[in-house]
């Protein structure tokens, strides 16, 4: 019977295998010897006998979603490991090619189930730039204040995972509290918690409801408190610190030659952000601040996505102060329905209306790549347009997918105790790596 | 903006919705990412991805390149100059091969899997090239365009045989 399991779980070649049936170049990789300087031999290194590789998930409670990572083992230490991934993945780009582009939000905002209106933002952008459309100024700065609030649920999100998988259970309910609150606003504008479809090519779905305004501030003024009650329980806390400090140190080099983002790359002191050094929606005319770390360990990690839910704070406050009346989304009637009202008297819309929800909108040709500051890093979207109403080819550049490749060198020789740290560390979002 | 970016003068480019392209050949792909890196300060490599082109072969590409089957598409990123560019190398259908970026840029390691993946482009160089995303037995390549959406069957490891009607 064992013999049976063992054949049915068996990826081959995807999983790790033990060291007589590995390339010295696999070997190098899942030893996370990549940029370390040393050329590294395997002559002084344990042979199988000595070792045991393990599997960490899919089903582990730690390894947010359905990650399975491989680890070859001494006694406690990481030897080697290799994330397998895969069990979450559902085809989305292929779907993206037969959906039309009023559709494709719909679908892109499942990938990134904690942050899903970047997801929306970044298809959106790219299918404006490829119709050459401008977004009206109200649209713009809705999008921004929810993609900032989305900031601020994904990050809370981070620290109560994060607080859970080294066992400090408190922090899980109070980090999903601050969500919730974030989460119900949402509601009220979208109609949805999550996989909103809120941001549409064009502008927005609907226009912010009445009171929106103060409903942000009590988020907004609840805060401060919430984020000190956070420094009381982590920052400053001793075991905190001990369990984060130094574990999981990745350099600059290894971040950049890896093609990690987000707070991972700003936690090695790059102080590289989308926002900032290529600004799309108005974040020009907004002040704010690029968190960057000094040691690239698990605490930088941490502090970064805690300054930066202050940071996006900051910048809601400005988009209150700021946000201008007008249309939330553009008046082209061949980019965006006409109203349902305006259905009944005017046979225009009535045709408008016929033809967007049939044949959807042309988009001419051409091939284009736009990227925003997702929670996690850099998420890209890559539209190949044949001209017709669907994309030809649909890429969606999961920050995850990449920042996943740091794991192993940040479990390198490490504990494994330490492996759950980091794993939740660099936050990723299996729906987004297996897309 | 070709001098202004520091892109070598010798490969083909482009502009996509005010975007940089270049289009080098297969043979030059590697040494023109090692170029773009070293002399031009394109430090990440932020995406590796490919496209079929089977039911598109009337694209855009400027004169000399020679349009074939499978795209790779390849986005190069400079934080120093806060530039991006892209490449696209044409790779043809009879020897769907490249070379591997992953000694230049050791985080295409995924990507590159992704799409040998999804559309049977085999990276040579490559320290473990099998599937990532389907299972290990997977027939076929999903993102390719004569890759059906629907109607396939469900290919589980040790699933009983369909029962003869």
């Amino acid at each position: 019977m064992s013999h049976d399991l063992e054949r049915e779980t068996d990826e081959g070649a995807q999983q790790l295998q033990p060291r007589d049936r590995t390339s010295p170049a696999e070997l190098r990789r899942e030893r996370g010897a990549v940029l370390r300087g040393v050329p590294e031999t395997f002559d002084d290194q344990p042979t199988d006998d000595e070792t045991m590789i393990i599997n960490m998930g899919p089903q582990h409670p730690s390894t947010h979603g359905v990650l399975r990572i491989m680890i070859e083992l001494e006694g406690e230490t990481v030897l080697r490991s290799k994330p397998v991934i895969g069990y979450l993945h559902t085809g989305m780009e292929k779907t993206g090619e037969d959906l039309t582009y009023l559709q494709g939000p719909t679908n892109v905002t499942r990938m990134d189930y904690l942050a899903p209106l970047f997801n929306e933002l970044v298809f959106s952008m790219a299918t404006e730039t490829l119709l050459g459309v401008d977004v009206p100024p109200r649209a713009q700065w809705i999008r921004m204040l929810m993609t900032e609030l989305n900031r601020i649920s994904s990050h809370v999100t981070y620290v109560a995972t994060n607080g859970m998988d080294i066992a400090a259970l408190s922090m899980m309910v109070y980090g999903f509290r601050e969500r919730e609150g974030v989460l119900a606003f949402f509601e009220k504008v979208t109609g949805l918690r999550m996989n909103h479809n809120y941001i549409r090519p064009g502008g927005v779905a609907a226009d912010l409801p009445p009171g929106w305004r103060d409903d942000v501030l009590r988020i907004l003024d609840a805060m401060p408190e919430r984020l000190e009650g956070y420094d009381e329980l982590f920052t400053g806390q001793p075991i905190w610190r001990e369990r984060s400090q130094g574990v999981g140190v990745i350099t600059p080099e290894q971040a950049i030659a890896l093609g990690a983002t987000g707070p991972i790359l700003r936690a090695t002191g790059v102080p590289w952000d989308v926002r900032r050094d290529m600004p799309y929606l108005f974040y020009d005319q907004v002040d704010f601040d690029v968190i960057v770390g000094t040691y690239g360990d698990s605490f930088d990690r941490y502090a970064i996505r805690l300054a930066e839910i202050r940071e996006s704070m900051r910048i809601v406050h400005q988009i209150l102060d700021q946000m201008p009346a007008g249309d939330y989304r553009v008046q082209d009637k061949k980019v965006t329905p006409p109203p349902r009202a305006r259905i009944d008297e005017s046979m225009e819309a009535l045709i408008h209306h016929f033809k967007l929800f049939t044949e959807g909108m042309k988009v001419p040709e051409g091939e284009v790549y736009v990227a925003v500051e997702s929670p996690r890093g850099e998420l890209g979207c890559f539209l190949v347009s044949d001209g017709s109403a669907k994309p030809y080819r649909m890429r969606i550049r999961g920050p995850s997918f990449f920042n996943l490749q740091t794991l192993p060198h940040m479990m390198r020789d490490g504990l494994v105790a330490d492996a759950v740290a980091n794993i939740s560390s660099v936050d990723p979002i299996m729906g987004e790596v297996d897309r | 903006m070709t001098d202004v970016l520091g892109l070598p003068a010798d490969v083909a480019a482009s502009e996509s919705r005010g975007q940089q392209v270049l289009h080098p050949s297969r043979d030059d792909y590697v040494e023109t990412v090692r170029k773009l890196r070293d002399d031009a300060g394109f430090a990440m490599c932020v995406d590796l991805t490919a496209a079929d082109y089977l039911t598109n072969p009337n694209r855009r590409l400027p004169a000399g390149v020679q349009p074939e089957r499978f795209e790779l598409v390849v986005g190069l990123l400079s934080l120093e100059r806060r530039a991006r560019v892209r490449l696209r190398v044409q790779v043809p259908e009879s020897e769907p091969t490249a070379p591997s970026l992953y000694d230049l840029h050791p985080g295409t390691e995924a990507m590159e899997r992704e799409v040998y993946d999804m559309f049977g482009i085999v990276f040579e160089g490559h320290p473990d090239l099998s599937r990532i995303l389907m299972p290990d037995d997977w027939e076929g390549h999903p993102l390719r365009k004569d890759y059906g959406v629907g109607r396939i069957p469900v290919q589980f490891k040790a699933a009983p045989e369909p029962k003869a009607h």
